[in-house]
């Protein structure tokens, strides 16, 4: 599915981003990348859409060489793989439903089908209300949200999240890691980097610990998270109620 | 479909920009229309003046039927003449009065005696009219000999001229405004780049990404190439009476519709083009 081979990375000033890392991610995997600031997640994340290409090694993706990868071919890679990118990169003139269609129109889909699609899509990172808004309107994690949902768009078989809770408060950040739990269950391979300890450990899947530029461990999931898969259920609901209260007072 | 609306999104954000691209467009396609004018009337001038009857001999009052017969038939007989034709007296009063048919004054004053018969004579070539006319003065019944081949070469010195000025300026026009428009589409690019790395990291083709600003090029040149010509057709079939009363009697005006909208057909493929090209110039310098 996913495999980086001898993979290194050296940017142009002289640092050495990733450095002999090979990683393999099997399908329907979820994996955290997890390590400091500056380690690499992000950078493996980037080498895998080819956004940035490697100094040395090969990266294969859903069958593809993503160095050696055709030009023609890199639209019909990126759109395998849904990216929630760190800093979400949404765009601000678009209304939330355009920022979320936007995969859809890229991959030139007939706009009667994108509605359908988006309104789906929107109901399950419950943002369905917020469809007309612009980013600006948004809160954080509705923002988050919306990346999420388009991201999710194009039903990709790979998820690349980068700090997808990064900046957002406890409660926020399960709901959504639980979106991303669910989308899992459906098969899709998902590879998240963050810093959410407690997320790691809730939730027990595979850990790869990255630092300065090499994996320095990477532990197989175990299997309490199944236990605490329903308290995070629970938990998230009783939290989406509390915001739903918390705005009725505001507004 | 989505590029056109993207493409028209563009142009309704940024409308001075906008603006300048049709204008230099319209000043492009202002320079065509008033050449393609000035050249397609001067060279139907010529072809009229080389067709019509170009050597007129004037008679004598008192030349004979008889004398004009035989020059005629000398004349046919050099093979250098298409064709002769006999303005009586009376003829030349119709006419006359025909040119002058505003003018009771000058209608009042004459009569068929006052005017001269004469023979209109076409030649075969433009470089018969020498040797004819030669022929024409040498005959004692013949007062006076008119040809256009002076006309004809000034007027085609000028075409010639008018058709350089003119190419030049087209040529220097169609670049100006490639480059003004690739400038112009070149910072609209720069505007989005941070849009256009976002929709290809989604998975969004280059032709995706470019088509918008094709459209964009496209259009301006296609807007600009409308009211280019709709000023300088307006103006054409404005000035239409006043040129016709100075063209006297050759039949260039006024330029028939069909033509005109053949001019407008010719002008937008033009635009097109001016349009995709500066848009290429634009996309592959700030899109790679």
């Amino acid at each position: 599915m996913i495999k980086l081979d001898k993979v290194s990375k050296k940017f142009g000033t002289g640092v050495f981003g990733l450095s002999d890392v090979s990683l393999v991610v099997d399908r329907g995997e979820f994996i955290f990348l997890v390590g400091p600031t500056g380690s690499g997640k992000t950078t493996i994340l980037k080498l895998l859409i080819r956004d940035i290409l490697p100094t040395e090694g090969s990266v294969v993706v859903s069958d593809f060489d993503v160095v050696n990868i055709k030009k023609n071919n890199l639209p019909i890679l990126r759109k395998k793989i849904g990216v929630i990118f760190q800093d979400l990169k949404l765009l601000f003139d678009r209304t939330v439903l355009e920022n979320v269609s936007l995969p859809l129109e890229v991959a030139g889909k007939k706009p009667e089908e994108a509605i359908k699609l988006v309104d789906d899509v929107l109901e399950q990172v419950g943002l369905l209300d917020h469809k007309d808004k612009f980013p600006v309107q948004l809160s954080g994690g509705e923002l988050q949200r919306v990346a999420i949902a388009r991201a999710l768009i194009l039903s990709p078989e790979i998820i690349l999240a980068d700090e997808p809770t990064g900046n957002l408060d406890n409660d926020t950040s399960w709901e959504i890691v639980n979106i991303l739990t669910d989308i899992n269950k459906k098969g899709t391979t998902i590879i998240m980097a963050t810093h959410n300890e407690d997320v790691i450990k809730t939730l027990g899947k595979r850990v790869v610990h990255i630092e300065k530029g090499k994996i320095v461990k990477d532990e197989k999931g175990h299997s309490s998270f199944k236990a605490s898969e329903g308290q995070v259920k629970k938990d998230s609901k009783k939290h989406k109620e509390e915001d739903k209260k918390e705005k009725d007072e505001v507004s | 479909m989505k590029s056109r609306k993207s493409a028209w999104k563009n142009i309704r954000r940024s409308p001075y920009q906008a603006l300048a691209a049709i204008l230099i467009m319209t000043l492009t396609f202002l320079a065509v229309s008033f050449f393609t004018f000035l050249l397609v009337g001067s060279s139907q001038i010529i072809n009229y003046f080389e067709s019509k009857p170009q050597v007129t001999a004037f008679f004598k009052n008192e030349a004979a039927q008889e004398d004009i017969n035989t020059l005629e038939n000398k004349l046919s007989d050099t093979g250098r003449v298409s064709a002769i034709k006999f303005v009586s007296k009376e003829d030349a009063l119709k006419i006359y009065k025909e040119q002058n048919k505003n003018d009771p004054l000058l209608l009042e004053l004459v009569t068929a005696d006052v005017l001269p018969a004469s023979f209109e004579i076409s030649a075969v070539k433009i470089e018969d009219l020498a040797p004819i006319s030669d022929t024409l003065k040498k005959s004692s019944i013949v007062s006076d000999v008119i040809y256009q081949k002076d006309v004809v070469s000034t007027l085609t010195a000028w075409t010639n001229a008018i058709r350089k000025i003119g190419i030049a300026l087209i040529i220097l026009l169609s670049f100006v405004s490639i480059f003004v428009m690739a400038t112009i589409i070149g910072m609209k690019i720069s505007q989005k780049k941070e849009d256009i790395e976002i929709m290809k990291l989604i998975g969004a083709t280059s032709w995706y990404i470019r088509w918008p600003f094709i459209m964009e090029g496209v259009f301006y040149g296609t807007i600009g190439a409308v009211i280019g010509w709709t000023i300088s057709t307006g103006t054409l079939l404005y000035a239409t009476p006043f040129l016709e009363s100075f063209l006297k009697g050759i039949p260039v005006l006024p330029v028939p519709y069909v033509n005109l909208l053949i001019l407008l057909g010719l002008e937008i493929v033009l635009a097109v083009f001016l349009g995709i090209a500066s848009s290429f110039v634009a996309v592959l310098r700030y899109l790679k």
